[in-house]
């Protein structure tokens, strides 16, 4: 059984960070289904939102702390456990003849999206929120015809008063 | 002061005490070797990169100092790449500096270039590209930290060719700032206490040491610990020479060519207390049946070795140098007699052994015959296969660092030009490589580099005419179906000694041994010794690959 893990990865914002990253998880077959990576409160200090598919716990505890050892990693944060919040942004261009583009922006209302652009035959959807809620509009979106999707990736913030790398 | 990149890079080095480096000049590596020229740090010119990087690993094994080699860029590095990945799975500390093509070419399929910090990333500690000729001095103090503290390891410098050029002030920090590494030192005392604990409990311990104990210059404190608790001892090959063998509680080595006493020991014990080891699956046979009784107690440096492998009941993390003296105060003598003897006894009686009952010389008595007239504080270099094996059961080694091999990657070739590093760290020191008709020939090439640089390394060619441990595993696992392991053609190793300007013998019969060893042991430079072996012997005992200890073939 394939298992999900949610990781905020906390560092060094210096060349060749993710190859060391991503060749860790390589070695061990492991797929990274969502990655995002930006600037913190911290100057240099860059954060990657990972989500991961693992299929042996007890080998992920050992990639956490294999994670750790690379010099440029500050902090790894396992953030699976506590149910973080959880967001991601997506841009959703579908197909829209005039005689659709009332239920689309229904549909999109109902979501609390927004119609960001709008061309004679296609409109752009911006949505945010988790990656469950990005899935079933795009399902619905699918009879219309999606012609393109961008996503993101997730990124995560725990609920706890304090900072997670504290 | 005002420097080129070059100068800079030559100054850092002086700064960490750096007297000796292994390396091979090429394109964009030449402002580097111009700086490097009449500067007092004695340059070493391999006859490949990948003989440079094993000679930095020698010598840095050798001497427990960072060893440092130098390539170009493309080829160069890339030739250093099973330099850089044996370094590492044996945790060797060293830095490699390779050349880069300029920055502007970065990128664009350029002429010589390759990216090796991508190559290395997964078989190096670190890696660094130096994009600025001002982050230079910086970079340079990080990879002699990062190399050198903590669990040791290789780290890759890439310095393009316009950085080595350009000049900028010249200064060199003090001590690194590096926000993500943090190497272990001290740990939790009260753990110690506890391991303490459990030791009083403990009706069956057996002490399981590795290269680490090594590594922080920790075998006299085994030693006191081993004398106090009167506890039974085995090793990795890596921890193999911390320990004197001739102690009597020393069990040998552990593992698919450990000793009878060692693995039976092990998966009979009912307290494992192992000391820097990492549980090579070449050490542990069947994982699910490796000391299944036991309460497993872990002193390591390094968090990702906990539970890597088997799980660990209890754990020290910290440096040994701190943890092994604070429990060596802290035990006292075991009352353990039944399980001593019972261990002895099997020592006693499964030593290992072979029979002399061939006309052709036995493989292992010629580890024996040098082993008797080499000095005490001698290095024995080995490469990898049935020799190395050989080596790791029939040789006494009188030092920590005594034995030195590609323990954890098996690295064929990697003999000679770690001989040569060990030799040129320690110059009045006898240095015995022992080798085999394959792995020699991976980088014969050496030969011409211990000739020129007048090392008198004293090399022992096995040879039993194929890849012996190859054969070995044919003739047990696959109905002795010798595909591609036997050298048709000879190589006359005795002429090729001879072509590059070293000593030459060949040797088929014991009388003949005898005469070569006492030469070996009075030449004045690198000598050569071709010893026909019977061809067909196997390193016994075996423990077959995928089963438990205890399942050992004697």
């Amino acid at each position: 059984m394939k298992q999900q893990h949610i990781l905020s990865v906390l560092v060094e914002n210096s060349p060749g960070v993710l190859t060391h990253i991503s060749s860790l998880l390589s070695r061990r077959g492991i797929n990274i289904s969502s990655i995002a990576a930006s600037s913190t409160e911290e100057p240099d200090i860059t954060r990657i939102s990972l989500v991961v598919e693992v299929s042996d716990y007890e080998a992920w505890a050992e990639i956490l702390n294999q994670l750790e050892n690379l010099i440029q990693v500050t902090k790894v944060i396992e953030m699976t456990n506590e149910s973080p919040i959880a967001r991601e942004l997506s841009l959703i261009k579908v197909k829209a003849s005039p005689d659709q583009r009332a239920e689309i922006t229904n549909v999109t209302d109902i979501f609390r999206a927004r119609i960001v652009d709008v061309h004679p035959e296609s409109m752009v959807i911006e949505l945010t929120g988790e990656s469950q809620k990005v899935d079933a509009f795009c399902d619905l979106m699918q009879r219309f015809g999606i012609i393109e999707i961008i996503r993101t990736g997730s990124v995560f913030m725990s609920r706890a008063p304090e900072a997670a790398a504290e | 002061m005002i420097l080129s990149g070059a100068q800079a890079v030559v100054e850092c080095l002086k700064k960490e005490n750096v007297d000796t480096v292994f390396g091979y000049p090429g394109g964009v590596a030449l402002p580097l070797y111009d700086a490097l020229y009449n500067c007092g740090i004695h340059h070493i010119l391999t006859r490949h990169e990948q003989g440079a990087a094993h000679a930095a690993d020698g010598y840095a094994r050798s001497s427990g100092r960072v060893g440092v080699c130098i390539s170009t860029s493309g080829p160069g590095a890339t030739n250093l790449v099973t330099g850089i990945a044996t370094a590492n799975i044996d945790s060797v500390p060293m830095v490699c500096i390779t050349c880069q093509v300029t920055t502007d070419a970065l990128g664009k399929d350029s002429f010589q270039e390759a990216d090796i910090t991508g190559i290395t990333a997964p078989i190096s500690k670190h890696n660094f590209m130096i994009h600025t000729v001002e982050s230079l001095p910086e970079v340079m103090t990080e990879a002699f930290y990062i190399a050198s503290t903590g669990r040791p390891g290789p780290v890759i410098v890439d310095i393009p060719k316009d950085v080595l050029v350009s000049k900028a002030e010249f200064a060199y920090p003090e001590k690194p700032q590096l926000k993500g590494y943090k190497p272990v030192y001290s740990g939790d005392e009260s753990m110690i206490r506890t391991v303490v604990n459990v030791l009083k409990q403990a009706k069956k311990p057996v002490f399981f040491i590795g290269g680490g104990v090594m590594l922080s210059d920790m075998a006299d404190v085994v030693l006191e610990l081993v004398n106090k608790t009167g506890i039974p001892v085995t090793a990795s090959m890596m921890g193999l020479a911390s320990l004197d063998k001739k102690h009597p509680l020393h069990l040998g080595m552990l593992g698919m060519h450990g000793t009878y006493a060692a693995n039976l020991a092990v998966t009979n014990c009912d307290l494992l207390i192992t000391l820097g080891a990492r549980f090579d699956d070449r050490v542990t046979g069947a994982v699910s049946k490796f000391a299944p009784n036991a309460t497993i107690v872990q002193f390591d440096i390094d968090p990702s070795e906990i539970n890597k492998i088997i799980p660990t009941n209890y754990c020290v993390l910290a440096d040994l140098k701190w943890s092994l003296p604070i429990f060596t105060k802290m035990v006292s003598a075991c009352d353990i007699k039944p399980w001593v003897d019972e261990v002895l006894l099997w020592k006693k009686e499964h030593p290992l052994r072979f029979k002399e009952d061939t006309a052709n010389i036995k493989p292992q008595a010629v580890i024996c015959a040098v082993d008797e007239a080499k000095a005490n504080d001698a290095f024995v270099v080995t490469d990898v296969g049935q020799h190395q094996m050989w080596t790791a059961q029939y040789a006494h080694f009188g030092h920590p660092r005594a034995l030195i091999s590609s323990a954890g990657l098996g690295t064929m070739g990697y003999g000679l030009p770690a001989a040569i590093g060990a030799q040129a760290a320690n110059p009045e020191r006898e240095v015995w490589l022992f080798s085999g008709d394959g792995s020699i020939m991976m980088n014969c090439q050496e030969l011409a580099t211990a000739v020129e640089q007048n090392l008198p390394i004293k090399i022992f060619i096995l040879n039993n005419q194929g890849l012996g441990m190859v054969r070995q595993w044919q003739r047990m696992f696959y109905g002795k179906r010798y595909s591609g392991s036997k050298h048709e053609v000879p190589t006359n190793f005795q002429l090729l000694a001879e072509a590059f300007g070293a000593k030459g013998l060949t040797v088929h019969t014991k009388e003949e041994l005898k005469y070569a060893v006492t030469y070996a042991k009075a030449c004045k430079g690198p000598i050569l010794v071709n010893v026909f072996v019977e061809e067909e012997e196997n390193v016994m005992p075996m423990v077959p690959p995928g089963t438990a200890l205890d399942q050992i073939v004697e």
